[in-house]
């Protein structure tokens, strides 16, 4: 709720004077009935003449015009708080997503982060915009109308203790029951649309196995099943008109009944142009306690998203270099040391993803590392440019342990090309330049001619102002692969980390890539990572591992004759091609 | 580095409208999932074109339900009349009690105040002579009994108002959830009908749009916007004429005001029309930004691009702020002047009001219910305008709805289609061309043979045609000359589902369904057993990895199997394919994400499951497609070469350039 509030105080102006203003609305609107009474009991006591007449309407109008001041300056005010507001909490969100590490992204994923950011943010402000334009004026307008009613007729306000209850229990009533039934046809919603999105995504499948039909009655049955738990909640919800009519009127009745009797009464007599007076106010009071339970309804999606977003808010950084104590060194070699690292992703869980991992990479070197799916590859390089911390054991770059750089000289010094890649809107030069903003045209094209990419991008006929568009449909894979190292190379890194990031680029221009490593980045430490052995062959050092841990460590001739499993590796992609030769 | 707002809006409002009018892909299942993200883009809230025909089908849907709606129109009636009688009572009470005290006022009655008068009196002295006498008879119990009666027949005539709403509303809801639930099915079952073409062109998002907001604005039309419409219309006319016969000076003055009710609605509702454009494009733009760089949040952290992607979020969130002010205040300021000018009419009607009680041209109830009218005579005039967007929108939503159920189906069969429930296997493309748009051909003049239990390969690079080979096998598209026969027969003559059911296939993206494990492998054959589930399970090598999980074969997958790897997916398409018994099976990049060792260890399984079967493999890794009886190299839709691994290898040709790494193979 703090939270809450706190994101209110920048515009604390708007946010007290759309009230105010509102409540100027509220005011005018309770004073309007008393026009009526007024009128009628000038007439029935025979007061009334043409000029007290004129100088009612002038009134009138005077207190509509008053009231659309009111209302407009309300809206105006409201609008530019809740605007705001939303607005704030949204770049809020952004921001603090921007501190997100890896672990904190894995746990929301980026589709529920990005549901989050878009969906709930609206929720929340549509909720503060009605909050503040609605919630003033119902309870305004219930004050106001019991105040001039008791004010008017303490002996007839009785009548109100005893309807307004009822009506709160009954309609909160209304609420209770017919919520969890909508919550259940929600349920439904989202059953019905996974299965349209998934026969649809599935097109292929259910067409080449001729399951039509068998999808069909799929969809039937979830959506007679939506179907009727819509009416199942329907059919409580619409009690809530029909209820409050009739209840207004058996109020307006009794008041008429009793009120009669104080317009008639012998003493003190009511003048009948209050009874009238009365009513309206009657009205006006079972009005604003329906707008309220309106309120109720609204406020409980916008509370479910309001958590929602707090998740976000609140979750903690799992690593910062706040701490850090050498915040000002940046990575000047690339010497890397694993020291006795284990690591999990599921911290309470008793596997480990890696086990008490040794190695040290000399700055320079060219490290191949080569495993199975799923053994550790890409958690352990993860590790380098600290998206992940480690659970037990360091790793050291350039003898300082990462902890200690900050987040930023350590990413600036190691370039990584991740295995899920991505590239950007915008043009070719525009994602190029994420490695290095201020890069000379010289430079990109540099970059691009050692990634093996300046010739397909020349090719394009805007060459390197051609546009990615939605991050890269329009290249193939292996394109995009070298894109992706271009953009890193830029960076100039001191480590260069490649995730199976050639996978989908041939074998010849992987070579020739590697090759201009020896050049460009002669003295930078290169990691690559790969599922094809040719990729890792001619490296200083290649490491392989199995199941979280490194089995073999040396140079291809030497693990050849050591390690049986990169044997087996090499066996299942070269052997037959060593026949042929 | 940062881009500028403009460049920005560019970029990220564009981008949509670019996927959905940009060429047709290129086949294949390739599309990652569109950008259809929550209000990306500017809302397609288009006017319907052809509203007397969308009007017209909508009608079927409801058609059956006529009985229905007749009764909820008759009570929709009388709701409406007894609230206008309800209200009206309060004239002759207020009447009663005043001329009781005030004597002197005028008393002049409205030909509808009598007829009330009249009754009430007539009710009372029916019902409450009693009452009278025991008040003690005179004027003053006169006038108790007089309320009495008037309050008994106020509280039955709401009675039966309330009655007659809830009917109305508790009917509407079966008929509009009936018809809606019938929309949706009709629709569905269109969709199970359409080509794959129309899923390839038409982004996923898109698709579903249409039955997410299209179908729930016809139901926000069908629950609200017809009782309103109707009830709006009916309260409207029925306050006029009570107006009329009350006093037909005041009728006119809150006439007068009518005009500039619209007017001013219409004005505003254009000015917040022009805004609302503006602040869906910048929602648009925030939206759009928001799920590419917090999907790519990775890349962003690796690139230390953190603060670049605050400071271009934070100029389009701005832009936003701004736009989305304008146009909601115009929303907000609907309320409150329209409201307000309905008081100024309220001020003139009370202030001439009370000159006419002067003048004794009108008594004191008929103004406590005239005021009340000209108040509910501005309400239907607000909420017809209103609900007029909401129908609009509905029927541009029917429309979209009724164009996806209008749109041409996959080709039925021919007459006398042939029937060949079991297949050999004998496979034959003639002289096969193919383009997906028709100026642009991707397969060019494609001949080849298999026999029963051969093994096919195509390799070449993206785009050279090979997914398509296999999009035309099962007719997902129908070529454009040459012809293709299985056992001597053209598949254009065949039963389209025999044809389907002879041909199993594995696709690249591996695509599973909500349920357990054995659901999604019995998917191949429904009638399964068991056992046979475990059998192709092991075929596939999928046996082992399936115990390991928490509840083995009846482990739920939910979300496409996101809780499994890419390669352990693959694993299980291929289950579901073994399970099939069908002659010919299609292997695009069925184990492409498999590594090399576990590849090697399923080789087996492959082997067997391809053994009686011919067989066509898509494949990236070369050694994948070594065995296969006949390897077609493919390139920009021309069979470049073919023979099998060692004839194409001392060809040394393109497929040699390719094995030995010196071309690329994308």
């Amino acid at each position: 709720m703090k939270r809450w509030l706190s994101y209110a105080k920048p515009y604390k102006l708007y946010f007290i004077l759309g009230p105010l203003l509102m409540i100027v609305e509220v005011i005018g609107e309770v004073l309007m009935p008393m026009f009526l009474g007024q009128i009628l009991n000038a007439a029935a006591n025979g007061s009334l003449n043409t000029t007290k007449c004129i100088i009612f309407i002038c009134l009138m109008v005077l207190t509509a015009l008053m009231m659309m001041v009111g209302g407009v300056g309300g809206a105006y005010f409201g609008t530019k708080a809740s605007v705001n507001y939303a607005a704030d909490v949204r770049s809020d969100v952004y921001k603090k997503i921007q501190k997100f590490s890896f672990a904190n992204i894995d746990k929301f994923s980026t589709g529920s982060l990005v549901t989050r950011l878009t969906n709930d943010v609206t929720q929340v402000q549509n909720f503060v915009n009605t909050l503040l334009r609605m919630c003033m004026r119902s309870p305004g307008m219930f004050i106001g109308a019991l105040v001039m009613a008791i004010n008017l007729r303490p002996g007839l306000s009785w009548i109100f203790a005893i309807s307004v209850p009822i009506l709160a229990v009954v309609i909160g009533l209304i609420i209770k029951f017919s919520f969890p039934r909508f919550g259940i046809m929600q349920e439904k919603v989202d059953k019905l649309n996974s299965t349209v999105q998934e026969s649809i995504t599935n097109v292929r499948v259910v067409k080449s196995f001729v399951r039509e039909d068998h999808e069909t009655e799929k969809f039937t049955k979830a959506n007679a099943n939506l179907k009727n738990s819509g009416i199942s909640a329907m059919k409580i919800m619409i009690l809530t008109g029909p209820f409050m009519t009739l209840f207004m009127n058996i109020t307006i009745a009794a008041i008429i009944w009793f009120g009669a009797q104080h317009v008639m009464g012998s003493q003190n007599a009511m003048p009948p142009g209050d009874l009238s007076q009365f009513i309206t106010y009657a009205n006006q009071i079972l009005h604003s306690l329906m707008m309220l339970s309106m309120m109720f309804i609204m406020s409980s999606r916008a509370i479910a998203s309001g958590k929602r977003i707090s998740e976000v808010l609140d979750e903690k950084v799992d690593i910062s270099d706040e701490t850090s104590s050498h915040k000002d060194k940046t990575v000047t070699d690339g010497n890397i040391e694993f020291r006795n690292v284990t690591f999990r992703y599921y911290k309470n869980s008793e596997d480990s993803v890696l086990e008490k991992i040794n190695l040290t990479i000399p700055a320079g070197k060219t490290v191949g590392i080569i495993g199975s799916t799923g053994c550790g590859k890409t958690t352990l390089v993860s590790l380098i440019p600290r998206l992940y911390d480690t659970d037990e054991g360091e790793v050291l770059v350039d003898g300082i342990n990462v902890k200690e750089y900050s987040l930023k000289n350590l990413r600036e010094g190691v370039g990584m090309v991740l295995q899920k890649n991505v590239l950007f809107s915008g043009t070719i030069e525009d994602n190029l330049k994420w490695g290095d903003e201020d890069a000379s045209t010289e430079e990109i094209v540099s970059a691009a001619s050692s990634a093996q990419a300046n010739d397909f991008i020349m090719s394009f006929k805007d060459g390197y102002k051609t546009e990615l568009e939605q991050g890269g449909v329009n290249v193939s894979g292996g394109q995009k692969q070298r894109l992706c190292i271009a953009r890193a190379l830029l960076k100039k890194p001191k480590i260069l980390i490649l995730d199976d990031s050639t996978s989908a680029v041939d074998t010849a221009t992987e070579a020739k890539i590697r090759e201009t490593f020896k050049g460009s980045l002669k003295d930078s430490t290169k990691i690559i990572i790969a599922q094809r052995i040719m990729s890792v062959m001619d490296a200083d050092m290649i490491v392989v591992m199995n199941d979280g841990q490194i089995t073999g460590v040396g140079t291809h001739n030497e693990l050849m004759q050591t390690n049986t499993e990169y044997r087996e590796i090499y066996a299942s992609q070269m052997e037959s091609k060593e026949k042929e030769a | 580095m940062a881009r500028n707002l403009t460049e920005l809006q560019r970029q990220y409002n564009s981008s949509a409208s670019q996927g959905k009018n940009g060429a047709p892909p290129m086949g294949g299942p390739g599309r990652g999932p569109g950008r259809g993200g929550p209000g990306r883009g500017p809302m397609e809230k288009s006017k319907p074109k052809n509203t007397k025909n969308t009007i017209k089908r909508l009608f079927k849907y409801v058609e059956k339900y006529k009985f229905h709606i007749l009764f909820v129109a008759f009570c929709m009636l009388v709701s409406t009349v007894t609230n206008l009688i309800g209200s009206f009572m309060l004239a002759p009470i207020i009447n009663k009690i005043t001329f009781h005290v005030a004597p002197g006022i005028a008393s002049k009655l409205s030909i509808t105040e009598k007829i009330s008068d009249y009754a009430i009196d007539g009710f009372k002295n029916a019902l409450f002579g009693g009452v009278e006498k025991a008040l003690g008879g005179d004027a003053r119990a006169e006038v108790f009994a007089y309320i009495l009666s008037a309050i008994t027949i106020l509280i039955s005539v709401y009675l039966i108002g309330v009655i007659a709403t809830y009917l109305q509303q508790r009917i509407m809801i079966s008929v509009s959830q009936g018809s809606l639930e019938a929309i949706r099915n009709d629709l569905f079952a269109k969709m199970q009908k359409l080509p794959v073409s129309f899923f390839d062109n038409n982004p996923t998002g898109e698709v579903m749009s249409r039955f997410t907001n299209d179908v729930d604005n016809i139901g926000i039309m069908l629950d609200n916007s017809l009782i309103s419409l109707i009830s709006g219309t009916v309260t409207l006319v029925g306050t006029l004429v009570f107006m009329i016969t009350t006093n037909w000076i005041l009728t006119l003055i809150t006439v007068i005001f009518v005009p500039i009710f619209m007017r001013l609605g219409v004005w505003i509702a254009s000015k917040s029309r022009k805004y609302y454009k503006g602040q869906q494009e910048a929602l648009g733009a925030v939206n759009g930004y928001i799920e590419e760089t917090v999907t790519g949040q990775k890349v962003v952290k690796v690139f230390n691009h953190e603060e670049d992607s605050v400071d271009e979020f934070l100029l389009l969130n701005d832009d936003l702020r701004g736009k989305q002010f304008k146009a909601q205040f115009y929303g907000g300021v609907m309320g409150p002047i329209m409201n307000n000018t309905s008081n100024i009419s309220y001020a003139f009607t009370l202030g001439i009001g009370g000159i006419l009680i002067c003048t004794g041209n009108m008594n004191p109830g008929s103004l406590t219910v005239f005021a009340q009218y000209s108040k509910q005579f501005s309400f239907p005039i607000n909420n017809i305008s209103q609900q007029m967007t909401t129908v609009f929108s509905a029927l541009a939503g029917a429309e979209r709805v009724f164009g996806i159920i209008d749109m041409e189906e996959e080709p039925a069969d021919i007459e006398n289609a042939v029937s060949v429930p079991k297949m050999q296997g004998h496979v034959i493309l003639e002289d096969v061309s193919f383009g997906y748009v028709p100026e642009k051909l991707v397969l060019k003049n494609i001949s080849l043979y298999a026999k029963p239990g051969q093994k096919i390969a195509f390799v070449g690079s993206t785009g050279a045609g090979k997914t398509t080979v296999t999009n035309l096998l099962n007719r997902f598209y129908d070529i454009e000359s040459g012809k293709i026969t299985i056992d001597g027969i053209d598949i254009k003559d065949m039963k389209m589902s025999e044809l389907r059911q002879n041909i199993a296939m594995v696709l690249q993206d591996t695509h599973l369904f909500t349920g357990t494990v054995m659901e999604n492998i019995r998917y191949g054959r429904l009638d399964a057993t068991d056992e046979e589930v475990i059998a192709a399970a092991k075929t596939a090598s999928a046996h082992s990895f399936i115990m390991r999980l928490e509840k083995g074969y009846d482990t739920v997958l939910e979300g496409d199997g996101a809780n499994l790897s890419q390669g352990q997916r693959q694993l299980l398409n291929i289950a579901r394919a073994a399970i099939s018994k069908a002659p010919i099976l299609v292997l695009d990049e069925a184990t492409s994400s498999v590594d090399t060792r576990t590849e090697r260890h399923i080789e087996h399984g492959m082997d067997r499951l391809m053994r009686d079967r011919t067989t066509f493999v898509i494949a990236h890794r070369l050694s994948t497609v070594r065995n296969a009886n006949a390897i077609m190299v493919l390139e920009n839709g021309v069979i470049v070469e073919r023979g099998d691994h060692d004839d194409l290898l001392q060809q040394k040709g393109r497929y040699y350039e390719l094995y030995t790494g010196k071309k690329e193979l994308d």
